[in-house]
């Protein structure tokens, strides 16, 4: 079923899991660091390994829309990118999102300019959080290849019917190269059923997708879209479930790791929970009582499965890779909000580190844990920490 | 002629494709435009269009005028939806066992096409999708209230570049869009306008049957841009061809060919002076406009390889 682990490079296997679902259409435009994932694909194309439109479209905003046009037709649809890239296709994220198209992207998350800096962190992904996109991030290249697959049969699912983002780090996992268990045409192709829609641009059929909508019906549509975009955890647990019973490889809207019963837990989003990891691993060698949480699901945003991995700690300590500038950082903000619904709240530090590439070791984990701590015990939980920055 | 005229309306079909009962201006000549050019593409067609008058005119939700599959997103990236449009049912023909002749069509104003929808515009042309571009050019931003465009002409007020006493309205010549579709080495470039139905329906059919991509760019009149009566939109669509201020050619791989040949212009001020939008002109900007037409018109000629006009 499936074949023995090969060492491969992040991005290559990304592609080989949009050839494996034999993706129709691919419209992207080059940006680091995503651009090793197009280019993979590009090549199959190139060499008929995989049969597909590749179109090299003149701008991310044009490779979105170019996107719109294959999914509305009933093509199965791929792109990536990064940074820059995913901000160029902000707005016409949103029209993928409210117009129920279920393309797929992977996004190797980079920082945002200015200054111009290639290299990774989560600002990108942060900037389009409420895109009504189906958001996730993995820790390595083994999770990307499986929430590629996954992606597609969640997003093309009749009950769901949205577009999918995987944020895989830019650098950090996209360009390693790691063994990663494949798996084989046929499994692939008995796994994920074939993207079919009812309504799609037919001329036997003809409907009208993208009508204007004036105040007495806007506020309806954006329910609606909201609505779909929360019950689609339901087929998002299904689907991983299936996965994880083919696999062996399982997945949870909220991942946790060595975490139950401590008195201080760690959350992380992406691969930089891998150092986290180790560092937790030495902490608890050492006595002490700190745990890892980490954000797999990140729209829908499951409120209720992260208030019952965190509540039952004193202090929580949230890394963020992206800054919000004059205000909380993204992920501790949510969690912060979480938290506030439920009866027992932690006290929660905010932290934000490891911006445009800068490395985050197990052993600054250490420190900012160690960080955090001194933060609530000394009542400063408002204030967010940037970690390992001079001034 | 008299003869001609009452026959070739019977060759057009009575098939409408998109529907009456949309919210058009009275008198609009672009919603005409759009429908002469619905009937020469038939049934088989997707449509992308940008946001803009025509999209915000004929579909808001619940309803919509549109017989035929229509999708809208964006203003700038009609042209790249229209590329996944065709993409896509290139990959499902050769996959999935999609066996339909469609024709896809992108179309937008004038700023959706020579502003900010150029760059996914020339994009698409340069990738060659098989596909026709439509331009219905009126002049300005109508749809947000008659705003300036690369294609407003020279001394036309605008909301946004109106005449003042230190300003004559637009200062700058109308971007040369046929030109640009044409320097991409497309096999069908062609211009109409909404006065002439049957120039419009005939361009279409050619166009479609372009392999590769085709563009066509249609002055389409706009009474309440342009300040003129609403009764007076087929004439004054007329008197641009007339004038020479926009004239009607085609460019067939490379090769210019003028469809309306006139023996003479018409003084500009004939066309100038039906509509509230040049009310401002003065003798002398009319002198330099009509000078700057006739030397434009002859550019055009020469390209066709007919003789110059005074």
């Amino acid at each position: 079923m499936t074949s023995k682990r090969t060492g491969i490079e992040s991005s290559l296997a990304i592609a080989e899991a949009v050839k494996l679902a034999n993706t129709d259409v691919i419209a992207a435009y080059p940006i680091t660091p995503q651009t090793h994932i197009v280019e993979g694909l590009a090549e199959m194309v190139a060499n008929g390994e995989l049969d597909a439109e590749y179109i090299p479209v003149e701008s991310e905003h044009s490779a979105m829309s170019a996107c719109l046009g294959s999914s509305a037709v009933g093509a199965r649809t791929f792109t990536a990118t990064a940074g820059q890239g995913l901000i160029l296709m902000h707005e016409v994220l949103l029209v993928a999102a409210s117009m129920r198209l279920p393309i797929v992207m992977t996004v190797a998350n980079r920082a945002l300019s200015g200054p111009l800096n290639v290299w990774g962190d989560q600002s990108d992904a942060m900037s389009t959080r409420d895109s009504g996109w189906i958001q996730m991030f993995v820790e390595n290249g083994q999770q990307a290849f499986d929430q590629v697959i996954c992606a597609f049969y969640i997003a093309e699912h009749p009950d769901v019917l949205l577009p999918t983002m995987i944020n895989v780090d830019g650098f950090h996992i996209s360009h390693v190269i790691e063994p990663i268990e494949m798996l084989d045409r046929k499994t692939v192709d008995g796994f994920l059923p074939p993207y079919k829609r009812k309504y799609t641009l037919d001329p036997d059929n003809p409907v009208s997708m993208g009508c204007f909508a004036a105040p007495n019906i806007y506020a309806e549509t954006r329910k609606d879209l909201d609505a779909a975009l929360r019950d689609s955890r339901k087929v998002i647990l299904e689907v991983w479930r299936k996965y994880g019973d083919l696999t062996g490889r399982h997945y949870k809207l909220v991942e946790k790791y060595k975490a139950d019963n401590m008195e201080t837990l760690l959350v992380t989003a992406g691969g930089y929970s891998e150092n986290a990891m180790d560092a937790i691993d030495k902490m608890q060698s050492e006595g002490k009582k700190v745990g890892l949480v980490r954000v797999r699901l990140w729209r829908p945003f499951p409120y209720e499965e992260m208030v019952q991995a965190l509540s039952g700690a004193s202090n929580v300590i949230v890394l963020d890779r992206a800054i919000s500038l004059g205000g909380p950082a993204p992920i501790c903000s949510e969690i912060r909000a979480a938290l506030y619904t439920g009866d027992k709240r932690p006290q929660v530090a905010s932290i934000v580190g490891g911006l445009g590439g800068r490395d985050v070791s197990p052993a600054d984990f250490e420190k900012l844990v160690e960080m955090g701590l001194q933060q609530i015990k000394a009542g400063r939980t408002a204030e967010t920490i940037m970690y390992g920055v001079r001034e | 002629m008299e003869t001609l005229s009452i026959y070739v309306p019977r060759l057009v079909t009575k098939g409408e494709y998109i529907a009456s009962g949309h919210r058009a201006c009275s008198g609009c000549g672009e919603v005409l435009a759009v429908r002469y050019v619905c009937k020469a593409l038939g049934r088989n067609a997707i449509i992308s269009m940008a946001t803009g008058c025509m999209e915000i005119i004929s579909s808001p939700l619940p309803e919509s005028a549109w017989e035929v599959p229509w999708i809208h997103t964006l203003f700038e990236n009609a042209s790249a939806v229209a590329s996944g449009i065709e993409s896509g049912i290139k990959a499902l023909k050769r996959k999935h066992g999609y066996t339909k002749e469609v024709k896809v069509v992108a179309m937008g104003g004038d700023g959706g096409t020579a502003d900010i929808g150029l760059q996914s515009l020339s994009g698409a042309l340069e990738r060659g999708h098989d596909f026709l571009y439509v331009c219905y050019d009126n002049e300005a931003y109508m749809n947000t209230g008659i705003q300036r465009s690369s294609e407003t002409p020279f001394g036309a007020s605008t909301t946004t570049a109106p005449a003042g006493k230190k300003s004559m309205g637009q200062h700058t010549w109308k971007k040369n869009m046929a030109a640009i579709a044409a320097a991409h080495n497309i096999s069908y470039v062609a211009t109409s306008c909404s006065s002439y139905p049957i120039d419009i329906m005939t361009k279409v059919e050619k166009a479609v049957k372009v392999k590769g991509p085709s563009y066509i760019h249609i002055l389409s009149v706009c009474p309440t841009g342009w300040r003129c009566r609403s009764s007076e939109t087929i004439k004054v669509g007329r008197l641009a061809v007339e004038t020479g201020i926009f004239p009607i050619y085609e460019i067939e791989n490379g090769q210019y060919k003028l469809n309306i040949d006139l023996p003479y212009l018409r003084p500009v001020e004939d066309y100038l002076k039906l509509q509230g939008r040049y009310r401002h002109l003065t003798k002398e900007s009319i002198a330099e406009i009509q000078v700057k037409v006739v030397e434009e018109y002859n550019k055009v000629r020469q390209l066709a390889g007919l003789k110059k006009i005074k």
